[in-house]
This record gives structure tokens, C-alpha cells and sequence, in this order.
């Protein structure tokens, strides 16, 4: 039965989340923007002992609380991750990227490795001290084209150890998960640079590993809070067991690619509801300034009887909602086991659109005071640039809805 | 809890009315189109699904309750076949709705049995009316009280079937608010003009129709004395609207992927070149983000919820962009095939531009 009820599990967190987005990351949003690559410890310790003190999970890898007796409930957890995610970028969006716990690195060792690997790597996050994780699968020669990656793993036989070289950037959050907490990333490399795709795999790479460095942070336009940093891997030695999916390369078989790939019907729709959060901070904010201009939205009246301004701002409230019922419906898909790659990642596209849609306009609806930075409007502005970037860029996504659409494999539609 | 999964019997009427789309409706909708007609077989075959008579309870001779939401998946599905075919089958809704919504106890028994338990007739509403500006909450079309009557002044032009109508509700301004008004065949100073010729939509026969002094019992005001809330109403014609553009952009979408597989171009296949393959990817994109604000604005109408009325109006604002935006590129994508009307995009074209306009041609 079609239905657009939240469920309740989700509205109450929603409530405790908003507070925290209102009281912990709005006030000391312009300070993290101005001073780049200071950390928001105190966003970071709050949620870390507000997630142990709920005993819920801000991962994504959420694990799914079996009900004891009674009955089975529809599975919401992702649903209930992205409404998370929406509130704290609407907050503000470079610090949401400073939560603690497991977030693309974990997803990565949620959806390819073992059960003993998934013991292993995710129980840090349950510790004591926050801790971050963090993925580095681009190459400065290796962006949106992740087969063309040329970072190497050996299989060292005399200590049963893998031996990584290569260079990522880009890497998200890389500071923290390997420097200032004792976390994890997880490398995108080849086992055999002759087979292309088929030998791609992914590792994970505990902080303190050896030859493993951090070697650049980035300067950006936006989500400034969030460290975006150079990993170099210079013969750095990592367990056996720290490789996701097998170690053997299968010819003409690009199951453990294809399986990671996986990890983007949730992971892409999550990004997207960073997307919506912006813009949904972004729409709030410009109605309330007109409203104080004594600037009313006729909703209901025919368009060719509103002003310019009106218009505007339907349109973005009807983007919108539809790009955030696009996120549900993927979400709701992978919450019981159906995601789709062309869902996810069309409600990617359409959330990096629609965000770089509100945001520029809205700065110039507002005039002088959007393009201020008295107010946050400039900054979210910038912030929402990241969306349609990372996590696939819009030109990807569509390639890989168009492929989906049209029933294409990659090599028909390049 | 979200699910965006029909029931298994919206699903069974969905199949019904995709069959239907697809082996009656889509065959003849290119002749209907150039003749300006359709059969009345075929009418009346799209009537027999009983999507109309499925909303109405059993009290007033249908066989269930009305739903928004499974009013929208069948729109959605009709319109996906022709969107004139879909306005021409479910007219007799723009009678019967109203009155299911708005009107008193004595209307429903009065009116609803007649239309409900017959095979297909010619039954209407007049909302439209001739100015750039038309605007359902503002009406020219006014209704004056005078004594037991109600007297109504005004024109109003795309009113379906006007010329053979049983009956048809009349949208008018009373003390400033719009109210509908029953108005039987035959009524004195009711003057339906010549058949108003359109861009799109040709197959659906519409008029202008003259209201002079047109004296209608206070009992024929839709909730009689007490009147109604015309927001209704609107919320429903509007997400109907919303609902049959999403069917038709998927008509288009579809024909023109179709024919991107099969057109060859510089040795390749033309959906193979990204400019034609991102067209499709954002079209198919858009569709599904507006079909999704339908059903929740549609889910909202049957709850009751307070933002019933703006969603619906959300919808109904992205679909109208959504159908052009669709249509048009469908036309794109086929190139100079595009523009012959051997093909059906441009007649979705000259249709997806309607649905700025359509409010008041159907109704969920």
C-alpha cells in the first residue's frame, strides 16, 4: 500500500536530531567555514556520546536490531539514515562530515567483507573515543573512471602481507580516520594491473599502519570543516585479512567490482540527502527574508498571476520534494533488498541539480544580503557545489541511468 | 511507514487499465486525433473498467470508496495510452466526484445512481474560462442569490460533451467564493456555442458554453444551503491533471528511447551518443520524481492531511514543466521523424503543452 507516513521510529529521531543541527552546528557554522581545518571536537564528542548513549547508529552501515517474539518489522534503517543525514547537513554540511563513526569506509566493509571482518573493523566505532573512516579510492589520474586506478597491492608470501603503493587525493575525512582517531581507510587497488577491472580490489588500512602517510590537506570552496586530504602508500604492509572480497582474480568475471559497486545504491542516495538538507536550509531561510521584506508565496494561484519571486521559489519547493521522495523510494528499495542502481543514482543527479538550483538562485533573490556572508546563504551556496560532485558526478550518474534506461553495458555507452 | 508499493487490488486495476491503454486506447489514438472523435466503443470499453464506478460506494451504486491515489494510478496509466482518451472515458467523473465530495446527503442519492449504474453517458463540468489569466479561485462566472434561486451569469469555454450533456456542474463566484451548481440538460439561458478547436487533445469534443440568467434552484448548490469547500475539489482536479501528465511523458519517454536503439547514426546507435542517452537519462529522472510528488499528493487528499492542497498544487506545477520538458525532447530525439505526425511525439507534444491548462478536464 502506497503511504508517505514517517514512520515513528523516524520522527522521533528526527526531533533529537534537528536539536542538535539548531544548538551544536548552526551557531559555530561560520567559524568552521572561516578557520579551515579546525575540528569541531565538540560536535564530534557530542555525537559520538549521544550515539553510545542511544545505543542507535549514526553509520551507514546500519545493522538492522532483530526483534525479539513478536512481529517482524519492515526494515527502515536506511530511511531512517538519510532523514539523519538531511537534518544534520541542513544544520550545516561541513560539520555533518565531521561525525564520528563508520560512514563510506564502513559501508564498503558492510556490503563486501565477512562476518569476521565486519567484527573487526566496525566494533572501533562502538569504543569509547570517536572514531573516523574514511575512502580513498581517487587517483590523481583516476576520478569519475575508477577502473583506471593505479594503485597496487603485492601479496607479500613470506609474511602474509599485502604491500600497497600508490597515491590517493581526495580522500574525505582522511585526516581523522587516520590521524587525529584511531580509524580506518579503505583503498581502492589492483592485484594484477594486467586484468583491469577484474583485479580491483578494496583495503582496509588501519591508522598506524606503516607507509601509510597524510600528506596534503586541501583548500576548498566549501564543506570547509571537512579535512580533504593527499594518502600516500609507499610500501605500506597491511594483514592478509584486510582485503574485501577475494584474493583470487577471475578472469572475464567482475563480480568483486561490480559487488562494491553495489555499495552505491546506498551510499549515492545518502550523499544525495546532504543535497537536500542544504537546500531545504537554503529555501527556509530566503522565504523567511522575503517574509520579512512583507513578501507572502500565493501558493495555489495560477503562474502566470505570480511575480517572478514567487515562482522561483514553487519551483524550488517543487524540486525539491520531488528529489527527496526520489531518495526515499531508493533508500526504500534498499531497506528491503531491491535497490537499483538507476533509482539511486537518478536521485543523485536530481539532488545535485536541484541543490545547485536553490542555492544559486536563492543568492540572487536576496541580493546583497545573498551574496553576504553576514549570512550562512553564501556559504551553502558553495557547500552544495560538493554534492554534484562527489560520490559520482552528475555526468556519471546519468551514464550510469542512461545505461540502466537503456539496457546498455558500459562498452555500448562510454 | 514509507512503501511505494500499490496494493495487490490497485495493482489488478492498474493491470486493467494498462491493457486497456495499450489495446484499445494507443491503436486508434492517432485517428481519433485527425477525426476529432473517438468510438463509442471504445468509450464506452474504457468506461466498463470501472475506474469511476470503483470511487463510488455502494450506496450510490458503485462498488467501493474513492481513492486519490488509485485514481492517480489509473490516470496515470490511461493517459499513457491518450490523454483525450482518458478525458473522454472518465468525463462522467467531473459529474460525480464533485458531487461524492461536496455534495449533501439528498445530491449524492439524487445524481450519483443515474450516472453510476449505466453504461457511458455524457455527463460535465464547466471551469474554464477564456482569459489569459483564468484562475479557478477567481472566477468571472458569477452566481447571485435571488429568493429560492441562485442566478448565474457568465461564460466558460472547454467543457467537454457540453452539447449532449445530461447534466454538468457549473463553477461560479458566490460572495466571492467559487461554488459549483448542478445544472440539469435543458436549463433556460444555458447556451452551448460552437466546438472549441485546440492544439492538442482534438479527439476530446469541448464547447464554449453561455450562461445568461441562468436560474438555478438553491438545492442545486453543491452542499445546497451550507455550500461547500471548493479546495477540494480543486486539490482533485488538479493531481488528476499531475497524474495524466506523468502518463503521458512516460508514452514519450519510452517511444523515443525506443527509437534511440534503433536509429543508426555514424555507425553506432544514436541513444550510444551521451547527448542523446543524458537527454533520456534526465527525462526519465524528472518522470519519476513528479509521479512520486503525485502519489504523495494524492496520498495526502485521502488523509486529510493539511498540506493536502499545496502538494497538490506542487505537483501539478512541476508536471506541466515536467510533460514539456519530455514531449519536447521526445520530439528532438526522433529529429525530422519528430515533426511527421506518422510518429506520436508530436501529437504528445501538442497535448504535454495542454496540461498548463487542463484543470477542470479531470478529476481523482
Amino acid at each position: 500500500m502506497i503511504d508517505f507516513e514517517i514512520p515513528k521510529p523516524i520522527a522521533q529521531i528526527s526531533t533529537l536530531v534537528q536539536t542538535v543541527a539548531e544548538n551544536m552546528m548552526r551557531p559555530v557554522a561560520r567559524h568552521f567555514d572561516e578557520y579551515e581545518h579546525e575540528i569541531p571536537w565538540d560536535y564530534i564528542e557530542f555525537m559520538h556520546n549521544a550515539t553510545r548513549a542511544m545505543g542507535t547508529s549514526s553509520s551507514m552501515a546500519p545493522e538492522e536490531k532483530k526483534e525479539e517474539g513478536g512481529e517482524k518489522r519492515p526494515p527502515i534503517a536506511f530511511q531512517r539514515l538519510v532523514t539523519m543525514v538531511e537534518i544534520l547537513s541542513w544544520g550545516d554540511a561541513g560539520i555533518y562530515l565531521c561525525t564520528p563513526g563508520g560512514m563510506l569506509g564502513a559501508a564498503a566493509v558492510a556490503a563486501a567483507g565477512t562476518p569476521e571482518q565486519k567484527q573487526r573493523f566496525l566494533n572501533r566505532f562502538k569504543g569509547e573515543k570517536p572514531v573516523f573512516d574514511a575512502m580513498a579510492m581517487t587517483e590523481a589520474g583516476a576520478g569519475s573512471d575508477t577502473s583506471a586506478i593505479r594503485a597496487t597491492a603485492v601479496l607479500d608470501k613470506a609474511t602474509n602481507e599485502w604491500v600497497l603503493n600508490g597515491e590517493k587525493i581526495f580522500v574525505t575525512a582522511g585526516h581523522k580516520a587516520l590521524i587525529d582517531t584511531d580509524g580506518f581507510i579503505v583503498v581502492w587497488a589492483s592485484i594484477d594491473p594486467s586484468a583491469g577491472r577484474e583485479g580491483m580490489r578494496s583495503f582496509v588500512v588501519e591508522a598506524g599502519s606503516p607507509g601509510c602517510t597524510v600528506e596534503k590537506m586541501e583548500h576548498k570552496l566549501g564543506i570547509r570543516a571537512s579535512d580533504t586530504v593527499t594518502i600516500v602508500l609507499r610500501d605500506c604492509r597491511i594483514p592478509f585479512g584486510n582485503i574485501l572480497g577475494s584474493p583470487e582474480v577471475e578472469r572475464r568475471d567482475t563480480k568483486g567490482f561490480k559487488g562494491a559497486m553495489t555499495t552505491f545504491n546506498t551510499t549515492r542516495p545518502i550523499v544525495a540527502a546532504q543535497a537536500i538538507g542544504i537546500a531545504r536550509a537554503t529555501l527556509e531561510f530566503t522565504k523567511e527574508k522575503l517574509a520579512e521584506a512583507g513578501v507572502t508565496i500565493r501558493y495555489g494561484v495560477p503562474r502566470q498571476k505570480l511575480t517572478a519571486v514567487e515562482k522561483d521559489i514553487i519551483d524550488m519547493e517543487t524540486m525539491l520534494r520531488a528529489s527527496w521522495l526520489l531518495i526515499l523510494e531508493a533508500v526504500w528499495m534498499a531497506d528491503n533488498r531491491k535497490g537499483k542502481p538507476m533509482v539511486a543514482s537518478a536521485s543523485k543527479l536530481k539532488a545535485g541539480d536541484v541543490v545547485n538550483k536553490i542555492t544559486q538562485k536563492a543568492v540572487e533573490i536576496l541580493g546583497p544580503l545573498g551574496y553576504s556572508r553576514e549570512f550562512l546563504l553564501e556559504k551553502w551556496f558553495r557547500d552544495a557545489k560538493i554534492v554534484d560532485i562527489y560520490e559520482g558526478t552528475g555526468q556519471i550518474n546519468r551514464l550510469i541511468v542512461a545505461r540502466e534506461i537503456l539496457g546498455y553495458s558500459g562498452s555500448m555507452l562510454r | 511507514m514509507y512503501s511505494f508499493e500499490p496494493s495487490e487490488e490497485q495493482q489488478m486495476l492498474v493491470d486493467v487499465v494498462t491493457r486497456y491503454a495499450t489495446n484499445d486506447l494507443r491503436p486508434v489514438a492517432r485517428d481519433a486525433d485527425e477525426g476529432e472523435d473517438f468510438s463509442e466503443a471504445v468509450i464506452e470499453k474504457g468506461w466498463e473498467l470501472g475506474v469511476l464506478q470503483a470511487s463510488i460506494p455502494e450506496a450510490y451504486g458503485g462498488f467501493g470508496e474513492r481513492s486519490a491515489v488509485t485514481g492517480v494510478l489509473a490516470l496515470e496509466e490511461m493517459a499513457w495510452g491518450d490523454v483525450a482518451g482518458t478525458m473522454a472515458v472518465m468525463a462522467p467523473a467531473l459529474f460525480a466526484l464533485p458531487i461524492l465530495l461536496a455534495g449533501s446527503e439528498d445530491q449524492k442519492k439524487t445524481y450519483l445512481l443515474p450516472v453510476i449504474e449505466a453504461e457511458w453517458q455524457p455527463y460535465t463540468a464547466a471551469l474554464i474560462e477564456y482569459f489569459y489569466d483564468f484562475d479557478p479561485n477567481d472566477l468571472r462566472t458569477v452566481a447571485s442569490e435571488d429568493g429560492d434561486f441562485y442566478v448565474i451569469n457568465g461564460e466558460k469555454v472547454n467543457v467537454p460533451f457540453a452539447k449532449d450533456a445530461k447534466a454538468m456542474i457549473v463553477y461560479a463566484k458566490l460572495d466571492g467564493k467559487t461554488q459549483g451548481f448542478i445544472i440539469p440538460d435543458g436549463t433556460e439561458g444555458v447556451q452551448v456555442g460552437e466546438r472549441h478547436k485546440l492544439l492538442g487533445i482534438h479527439a476530446l469534443p469541448n464547447y464554449p458554453v453561455k450562461f445568461e440568467k441562468v436560474r438555478v434552484p438553491k438545492k442545486n448548490r453543491l452542499g445546497e444551503a451550507a455550500g461547500h469547500d471548493f479546495t477540494h475539489i480543486l486539490d482533485a482536479l488538479r493531481v488528476a491533471v499531475a497524474a495524466m501528465a506523468v502518463g503521458l511523458s512516460k508514452a514519450a519517454f519510452e517511444y523515443s528511447r525506443d527509437y534511440a536503439k534503433e536509429r543508426e547514426v555514424f555507425g553506432v546507435k544514436v541513444a550510444q551518443k551521451q547527448a542523446i542517452a543524458f537527454m533520456l537519462a534526465e527525462m526519465a529522472t524528472e518522470i519519476e520524481g513528479i509521479r512520486l510528488l503525485a502519489w504523495e499528493a494524492a496520498w495526502m487528499l485521502d488523509k486529510g492531511k493539511e498540506e493536502a492542497s499545496k502538494t497538490a498544487y506542487l505537483a501539478l506545477n512541476g508536471a506541466m514543466d515536467m510533460a514539456m520538458m519530455v514531449s519536447d525532447r521526445a520530439v528532438q530525439i526522433l529529429g525530422g521523424h519528430g515533426y511527421i505526425r506518422e510518429h506520436p511525439v508530436e501529437k504528445w507534444m501538442r497535448d504535454g503543452r495542454g496540461f498548463a491548462n487542463f484543470t477542470g478536464l479531470a478529476i481523482v
